[in-house]
């Protein structure tokens, strides 16, 4: 045999994952896989354990102020320093990780769940509510995301509820036109004719037929709008519109301290601009993992 | 036709294996497979989806998508050189060159952004080292090989202004553009209507003929195959069960999966009825195709098979001559062959 | 009820899609898809559509479900017209004709399990409890010759002869009178098709269904219907039983077509007389005869006039000048 032949088997099939069982051998194995993607996953865990246990995991209260710190250096009382208000640096960003994924999460579901109704129904309906739906969706994409938001934000006034309404709107086009292209092809397909010749009701087949055949792609879509809609959030607060005080938001922790304090007291710039930073890499590496993983269409 | 067929042998496969290690184990899509083929011969390979049959293909022109495949072993040797030892650089050049490839769907085959006949020029320019002009010229003249009506014209347009059947018609003229000593046709008509279909086996039993290309014609229709094969191999799960000429293999099947094939498919003018209503029940093969991650130990047949005993669940059997000519891997089919009825 | 109505009557049915262009979407021709074609299906009976792509043979099983709207022509369901009725009053004869596709990958939902797949429709017409159901389920698993025991797994988890009978067997949850066959066989190896071909025989006679079997590959419709409808660019150009239509094929597009079947035989190679030229496009058709350019005896009155499909002596229906 002029080929030469792997002798070993079995490693070449836990390279191909044939040995990843369970739970936690499936994970391992992706993440063996998609090394960024589960560096990307571990990012987004890390900051939603830290949203979640911010009262546990932040060693003070984030809003109670003290003179005799402001603007403490870094030290082993104040990990990440302090600002103006003798605020710890560090328990305002763990604090700040709650607001901004609660912000983020809710706003691309509520974004979500109206882009895939507007979707859905313009691509199974048809006809002028399509047409007439599209055109908003062209109009509403045609402006910039954090224009809109702005516009919105400074309309409704600044508050948390209207901040995520600001930011939920402006994902709606992009989530209703994936989910329309795909119910579209969808409607096309022989089993949803099956369930027409069977007599069910339009509604029962873009419901149970249509829709759960467009979820893989509304979760790739929704991951990669994460990073987006934090970097939103961030400068929506950045410019004084987004959630008010006394929130901690990692936005508004870098607008105030950065045109006063970035020469005098840097960390105040530094660990919030960060934490941005770090959190919205992560949902990006997620976002093109799980890209790869459940829409192999897309992949470049 | 025989006397057409000359012993010069042009390809010759041994022992080729082909595995793809997944996420599911080890698939042995292609298992120890070896033949020859002749100048001028056509070589059928039949089977079912999923018994290796593509991937042989694959595997002779070093497409095999790696991960997960791997060709692991034999020697594909074409006039002398192993396809499998050459550099990549190497095989490009054989490609398209000395051995062709058509596929069963021209449209995801041929690039729509060009026309053809720019794209049957590509080939020669890139392989024969033609000019440009030299090569257009030549492209018009094979697109009047292949009979396709207007030449000149439709070497101006695009994939999608050709019919199916002319689409396939320009595959072969860009496979055949230069030369080449194997032609491998991957179900070239399965997508087609069958007056189309045809048309198009007349065409590839005629530049066969006037080129003395050796063929090679993958195809799960055995009509097609008794059509145009001179000698025909049959796979099932991987492996080659049997092989014979074509007249031989449909008179006097040796394995009972092919005796099984003949009996399942319906043919014109021998459903035979006592009224309208009374049908003639098919012969089935009982169950399904085995995965190949998971074959069965012994034949992969077996649990199919109306004859298996326990030593065909034991042992894989010797793919062995038992007739002169016709070759057959079954521990029982030397008990004497069913001629179907 | 000594002459009961034909279970599907169908009566210069016509279907004809627009070609829309441009931003204007202005109306450019129609494709006529379907152009005027008749026929009945008795019950317990196989009529078979064959043709080549493009010749409306589809078209016209969807039509007859009404999962397409006809443009012109009448359909009737036992003696029933069910041509203009609305979606509502459509329901009770859902009921009685079903559907089973080519492919069967994609005639299933991917994110129902197979139980579900073939319990929707008794769900949807309020039969039968939850219990009753799954009762009938599996029933209906056993019949088309599944394992009870797969019927919580996926589509994807069956092969493709597997996939073919749950198709099956959601067409028969609903006790239809007929079943639209759209190629049932043509995606399935040659062992499997013997399968899905016998299970089908066995439940006409069982059920006394009657099918349409729509198909491209003639061998497998001389083994099945009854009767052979051959459709060439949206018209029926020959009707006959199909022993009379094999033995003796009228029209020659039939007698192409027959010529062009691969035979399973080596001894059988033919020196074939082999049809040149494509299958015309369906949206200019050739005027007259629409097979006059590809017709080896066709004349001047075949370029001009259309020909009607009349009986000839023995009951059999053929449109040609000539036969």
């Amino acid at each position: 045999m002029s080929v030469t032949v792997p002798l070993d088997h079995n490693a070449e099939l836990r390279r191909a994952g044939a040995f990843a069982h369970g739970f936690f051998g499936q994970a391992r194995f992706l993440a063996r896989r998609y090394p960024l993607g589960a560096a990307g996953a571990i990012i987004l865990i890390f900051f939603i354990l830290c949203g979640i246990f911010a009262e546990w995991v932040a060693p003070m209260d984030p809003l109670t102020t003290n003179a005799k710190y402001s603007l403490a250096a870094p030290s082993a009382r104040n990990w990440m320093g302090a600002d103006m208000m003798g605020r710890d640096e560090f328990s305002r960003i763990v604090h700040g990780a709650r607001i901004s994924l609660m912000v983020a999460i809710s706003a691309t579901g509520l974004g979500a769940i109206f882009g895939v109704s507007i979707g859905l129904a313009s691509g199974y309906i048809g006809g002028w509510f399509d047409l007439v739906f599209q055109r908003v969706v062209d109009v509403l994409q045609s402006l910039p995301l954090l224009v809109m938001a702005l516009v919105i934000t400074a309309a409704l006034g600044p508050s948390l509820e209207n901040t995520i309404i600001a930011i939920a709107l402006p994902l709606i086009p992009s989530v209703s036109r994936v989910i329309r292209s795909n119910t579209l092809s969808l409607r096309e397909m022989p089993f949803v004719e099956a369930a027409q010749a069977a007599g069910m009701s339009e509604w029962r087949i873009a419901i149970r037929h249509v829709l759960p055949n467009t979820l893989a792609p509304l979760i790739v879509l929704a991951t990669a709008q994460l990073g987006s809609t934090i970097l939103t959030e961030a400068s929506l607060s950045f410019l004084g519109l987004g959630v008010p005080e006394p929130h901690p938001s990692w936005g508004r922790m870098l607008s105030e301290s950065a045109a006063e304090y970035v020469r005098t007291a840097p960390w105040l710039v530094i660990f919030p601009g960060l934490a941005i930073s770090l959190i919205v890499f992560g949902t990006n590496l997620l976002g093109d993992a799980m890209r790869d993983l459940l829409d192999p269409r897309q992949r470049s | 036709m025989d006397q057409q067929v000359n012993t010069q042998d042009v390809l010759k496969v041994n022992g080729l294996t082909t595995y793809f290690f997944t996420r599911r184990g080890v698939v042995k899509a292609v298992d120890d497979v070896s033949f020859t083929v002749r100048a001028g011969e056509t070589l059928a390979i039949v089977g079912e989806s999923g018994c290796g049959k593509s991937i042989t293909a694959l595997s002779l022109m070093r497409l095999i998508p790696s991960p997960p495949g791997r060709t692991i072993a034999g020697t594909v040797m074409l006039d002398g050189t192993d396809l499998l030892q050459l550099s990549e650089p190497k095989m490009r050049q054989m490609r398209g060159n000395k051995i062709s490839m058509i596929f069963q769907e021209p449209m995801t085959a041929l690039n729509p952004l060009l026309t053809i006949g720019r794209q049957v020029a590509e080939t020669l320019i890139l392989h024969q080292n033609m000019s440009r002009q030299a090569a257009q010229a030549r492209a018009v003249e094979m697109l009047k090989f292949v009979k396709i009506p207007e030449a000149e014209q439709r070497a101006r347009e695009y994939p999608h202004q050709l019919s199916g059947g002319m689409r396939q018609r320009a595959m072969i003229a860009m496979a055949l553009a230069c030369n080449p000593r194997v032609l491998i046709c991957d179900e070239p008509t399965t997508a087609l209507d069958v007056t189309i279909q045809a048309q198009i086996l007349e065409l590839i039993v005629e530049l066969q003929r006037n080129f003395g290309t050796a063929v090679i014609l993958i195809t799960h229709d055995l009509g097609v195959v008794a059509e145009t094969a001179h000698r025909v191999i049959v796979m099932y799960a991987g492996r080659k069960v049997e092989e014979a000429s074509a007249e031989e293999l449909f008179h006097r099947p040796l394995h009972p999966y092919m005796n099984g094939l003949l009996g399942s498919i319906p043919r014109v003018g021998l459903t035979k009825r006592a009224t309208a209503s009374e049908h003639v029940a098919l012969q089935e093969i009982p169950g399904i195709v085995p995965a190949l991650n998971d074959l069965p130990i012994g034949c992969a047949f077996a649990p199919r098979c109306p004859n298996a005993g326990d030593k065909c669940r034991a042992a894989i059997p010797p793919f062995e001559e038992k007739l002169p000519g016709h070759f057959a891997a079954c521990w029982h089919s030397d008990v004497g062959a069913k001629v179907p009825t | 009820m000594s002459n009961p109505p034909p279970v599907i009557e169908v009566t210069d049915l016509k279907k004809h899609f627009p070609i829309r262009k441009g931003l204007l979407r202005r109306l450019v021709g129609h494709v006529h898809a379907v152009d005027g074609v008749s026929f009945s299906i008795g019950q317990a009976e196989t009529i078979a559509v064959v043709g080549e792509s493009g010749c409306g043979k589809s078209t016209v099983g969807r039509t007859i479900l009404r999962l397409i709207q006809p443009t012109a022509g009448t359909i009737k369901v036992n003696g029933t017209d069910i041509t203009t009725l609305s979606r509502h009053e459509m329901r009770p004869y859902r009921r009685q004709m079903q559907i089973v596709f080519q492919d069967p990958f994609a005639s299933l939902n991917p994110r129902m399990r197979a139980d579900d797949i073939v319990g929707e429709p008794l769900m949807v017409h309020g039969i039968a409890n939850k219990k009753e159901r799954a009762e009938q389920v599996a029933e209906l698993f056993v019949r088309v010759g599944l394992r009870p025991q797969q019927a919580r797994n996926f589509p994807h988890e069956f092969s493709g002869g597997q996939r073919q009978r749950i198709s099956i067997a959601r067409a028969l949850a609903l006790n239809p009178k007929f079943i639209v066959a759209d190629e049932p066989v043509s995606a399935l190896d040659v062992s499997i098709q013997a399968q899905v071909l016998n299970l089908m025989v066995r439940l006409q006679r069982s059920e006394g269904l009657s099918y349409l079997f729509i198909s491209h590959n003639l061998a497998v419709v001389e083994h099945i219907a009854h009767r052979v409808a051959v459709m060439y660019l949206g018209r029926i150009v020959e009707f006959a039983d199909t022993a009379d239509l094999f033995a003796n094929p009228q029209h020659p597009y039939t007698e192409a077509l027959l010529a062009a079947i691969p035979v399973p035989d080596p001894a059988m190679k033919r020196t074939r007389h082999i049809m040149q030229g494509d299958v015309p496009s369906p949206i200019n058709p050739p005027l007259g005869c629409h097979f006059h350019p590809r017709c080896p005896i066709a004349t001047e009155r075949c370029r001009v006039e259309v020909p009607l499909l009349k009986p000839g002596a023995d009951g059999r229906m053929v449109a040609c000048h000539l036969r």
